[in-house]
């Protein structure tokens, strides 16, 4: 079992990752955009950083790169989601130091399939 | 494992709704010349999430759409293309042709796709001939180039070289090869190369020295290797090159050896770690609940003249914000707490605890009725969620009409039931519609009448003494009352000669059959009259009324109730049964002696009161209530008042005023004239709500004011 921050300001993407992942048995913590996502990332670590990429307040690619500032998330694989599938969204990603990326649309297996990549 | 996406979907639904909204609000916000940065990533957010959403959840028609969409908004995001009327449009265009797509999809019907088409097309059209930016299908990429032919060697050789800096990205190279582990069932080899490693005084322990070798000696495909390092391909030197044929070296990789050796390090595939990859057994507990949708289940409020059953979609469950659902737990927690306190006093009760008794009580009172408070509360919405359609129409309808219109909106947060705001919507669109159409002048004509050329409408709203009123203002021409007169009388609406106050002919516009719209445009006058918002609005238990001036234009007041769950109720005794009639349509009550009542015609009664005459229904003879008559001095005569007209309504006795909560009668019986609902009294028995406008119709009470109107002379 996993932490997993997951961030999307789609409700309905958000339950659906969720419901996914805490049907995996993983635990879930949710938010809504950026700025919420690392208000709680200032509190505490996790294993797993889902994010998507537009976001209102804080986007997905300024919150990897403030979550890399932050000691305990050095390492912690940060996922984006998107629907960009141009490389250079993606580089965009990877220079804010996110870990890899899961394109929309994905359903739930290809959800686990993909996490499973960077947990354990 | 397999998840039922459907349960997602309302969800979703809602969303894109919202995200519609945002996006038509933006887009009527946006200064084309200098476009906010911020509302069009805003507009690109919403057509985002939506695609992104359809996708997830397997509405491709409409994910294809908003992916065009989404193209150009990037487009214009980035600045790489400029914002135009047209794009604008068309965008607006795209959001109703989206709401329409979403509504069939809710309803489970086939969308219509023609107009989707045509509308891709157009915007295929734009990003086509300008810009050079290329449109790509919402799907996964396939950035790994094609699996190569021989993708089944019988096993691989990999190198891979990954940048110092690579564990910052949160990739670690040990789960890399543990899913290599995972496809060739452990059957290879992990050699860790040191030759980067510095000396260990400078070494810094963040950055990945190895270098590794991987032999895997089991034919699996170079795509799947490829994809285990999709994500550290621009990151890594990766070389893949199929084994020759000879498998040199045992294969002995289960073993869990770490030979360290002076430059070579050979990484063993712990199997305990590997097993507990294993796919984790889903668990189907649903507990996706997570935002605070509250369905529906307060009782569906009575309807007076629920005649065309509402077919539209009306959205089954409300958004409550977390301060409301809070104040509510609390409160509930507060009725326990009197409860158990009530149970305590009643355990061993002796008659020196009543005033206790009475103070908890009181409390008892005191808890419910905020509660009551709060859980209407859930109920209520900002007038917003109508008011924010408004702009779309004004601009739509005023550049069809070639009419400079400005519209101003205060009040937007005033709260009302959701009822009521969902039926309200409609009425409003079209007393709008009426205001631009009849009452704002053309640009020639204003200037000419010394106005400003452009013409104002004004909404607003507000809650005065339990009711949510609503204005529509216009600065237009204001009503014609000759003509309005001319037409009544020509409809045989009056008669000839008639002489009506400047009020009464006002209302004529409310009659059914009647239009003053020379020409039937294309925006009024589509079989819709002013009687069918006066009769949706009466539906309500509201009421409009409408003033005007001459070259100053017309301001329409429309009262409602704020929920129709709950009336304030006058109760009134006949006989041994009680009935309750709507406080707000009460004038006044009173108790006269014979004289005041004059007897008209032999078989019905008026009553003068000051200078009007009202007719009077004796509520025992129209509702069968058998019982002892009492002479006029010993009864009571309630005045009610139901489409500008009154009526006195004889009655024995009036009892308390208060708060009931309606339960409707079509619902639990069936629908009785005079009666617009039921509920139920503290005492447990069942008290008939009276249906004011219907009582007068049906004691022919009405009939007889209309000719010759009721004022005394």
């Amino acid at each position: 079992m996993a932490k997993i921050l997951a961030v999307d300001d789609s409700a309905s993407m958000r339950q659906m990752v969720s419901f996914t992942l805490k049907g995996a048995g993983h635990d879930v913590i949710e938010a809504s955009d950026g700025v919420e996502a690392l208000n709680f990332a200032k509190g505490q670590g996790v294993d797993l950083v889902l994010s998507d990429v537009n976001m209102p307040n804080m986007n997905g690619i300024e919150l990897c790169r403030n979550l890399r500032e932050l000691p305990s998330y050095k390492f912690t694989p940060i996922l984006m989601l998107t629907t960009e599938s141009a490389g250079d969204k993606k580089m965009e990603g990877k220079s804010a130091g996110a870990t890899g990326w899961i394109v929309k649309p994905f359903n739930p297996d290809q959800l686990l399939t993909t996490i499973k990549k960077v947990l354990g | 494992m397999s998840i039922d996406l459907s349960q997602f979907h309302q969800v979703f639904y809602e969303e894109s709704y919202e995200g519609l909204d945002a996006m038509e609000q933006g887009l009527l916000d946006l200064d084309l010349v200098e476009p906010d940065a911020e509302v069009i990533n805003t507009i690109f957010r919403a057509a985002h999430s939506m695609k992104g959403g359809a996708g997830t959840f397997g509405f491709t028609q409409v994910a294809d759409f908003t992916h065009v969409l989404e193209t150009l908004l990037d487009q214009i995001r980035s600045g790489q293309r400029a914002m135009s009327q047209d794009i604008q449009n068309l965008l607006l265009k795209s959001v109703d042709c989206i709401r329409g797509l979403l509504q069939d999809l809710q309803a489970s019907n086939d969308p219509d796709l023609e107009e989707s088409k045509v509308l891709k097309a157009q915007f295929e059209a734009i990003l086509n001939g300008e810009a050079p930016s290329v449109v790509e299908p919402p799907q996964p990429p396939s950035d790994i180039p094609k699996a190569e032919k021989n993708s089944e060697a019988g096993g691989w050789h990999i190198r891979f070289i990954p940048e110092l800096s690579i564990l910052q990205t949160g990739n670690e190279p040990t789960r890399m090869f543990r899913q290599l582990a995972d496809l060739c069932d452990s059957n290879m080899q992990v050699i860790a190369g040191t030759e980067r490693v510095p000396e260990f005084t400078s070494l810094d322990p963040e950055l990945c020295y190895l270098t590794w070798d991987i032999r895997i000696e089991k034919s699996i495909s170079k795509a799947d290797i490829e994809e285990v390092f999709e994500w550290v391909a621009d990151d890594a030197e990766i070389i893949i090159t199929p084994l020759s044929g000879s498998v040199n070296e045992s294969t002995d990789t289960t073993a869990e050896k770490q030979t360290v050796e002076p430059d070579v390090t050979e990484v063993g595939m712990p199997e305990p770690e590997v097993a507990e990859l294993a796919p984790v057994t889903p668990q189907t507990t649903a507990s996706s609940k997570t935002e605070a949708a509250v369905s529906k289940t307060v009782e569906n409020p009575a309807k007076p003249q629920a005649k065309a059953a509402p077919k539209t979609q009306e959205s089954s469950s409300i958004r409550v914000s977390i301060d409301k659902v809070d104040s509510l737990i609390n409160m509930v927690g507060e009725l326990v707490i009197t409860q158990s306190m009530l149970g305590q006093l009643g355990q061993n009760f002796d008659i020196t605890r009543v005033q206790r008794l009475q103070e908890g009580l009181a409390q008892l009172e005191h808890n419910t009725r905020e509660l009551q408070e709060s859980v209407m509360k859930i109920r209520m919405m900002p007038i917003s969620f109508v008011f924010s359609r408004f702009p779309r129409l004004v601009r739509d309808v005023s550049i069809s009409l070639d009419k400079k219109i400005e519209l101003l909106m205060s009040g937007e947060n005033t709260e009302l039931d959701k009822t009521v705001m969902e039926k309200i919507g409609d009425p409003m669109v079209h007393l709008i519609r009426n205001s631009i159409d009849h009452g704002i002048e053309m640009p020639a004509d204003r200037i000419a009448a010394g106005k400003p050329e452009t013409g104002t409408v004004k909404l607003d709203a507000y809650h005065q003494s339990g009711n949510i009123v609503i204005e529509i203002k216009d600065d237009g021409a204001g009503l014609n009352t000759d003509r309005i007169l001319t037409k009544a009388i020509e409809k045989g609406l009056v008669a000839e000669g008639a002489n009506l106050s400047q009020e009464q002919i006002f209302d004529l516009i409310f009659q059914p059959g009647f239009s003053t719209a020379d020409v039937v445009s294309d925006l009024s006058g589509r079989g819709v009259g002013m009687d069918v918002v006066r009769r949706n609005i009466a539906a309500l238990n509201g009421s409009i009324e409408v003033s005007s001036e001459r070259g100053r234009g017309s301001r329409f007041v429309i009262r409602l109730p704020l929920t129709l769950a709950i009336l304030d109720g006058q109760l009134v005794k006949v006989g041994e049964e009680i009935y309750i009639f709507p406080l707000v349509s009460i004038v006044e009550s009173i108790q006269l002696d014979d004289r005041a009542i004059n007897h008209v015609g032999g078989h019905s009664d008026v009553l003068q009161l000051r200078d009007e005459y009202v007719p009077i229904v004796e509520l025992d003879e129209v509702f069968n209530i058998d019982k002892e008559k009492r002479s006029i001095e010993e009864s009571i005569i309630v005045v009610v008042e139901t489409d500008g007209e009154k009526i006195g309504v004889v009655v024995d006795e009036l009892l308390g005023q208060q708060q009931v909560v309606i339960k409707s009668l079509e619902e639990n019986y069936k629908r009785v004239d005079g009666i617009s609902g039921a509920t139920i009294l503290g005492d447990g028995t069942v008290a008939l709500i009276v249906d004011v406008s219907s009582l007068s119709k049906m004691s022919g009470a009405s009939s007889r004011i209309i000719d010759g109107g009721h004022k005394a002379a």
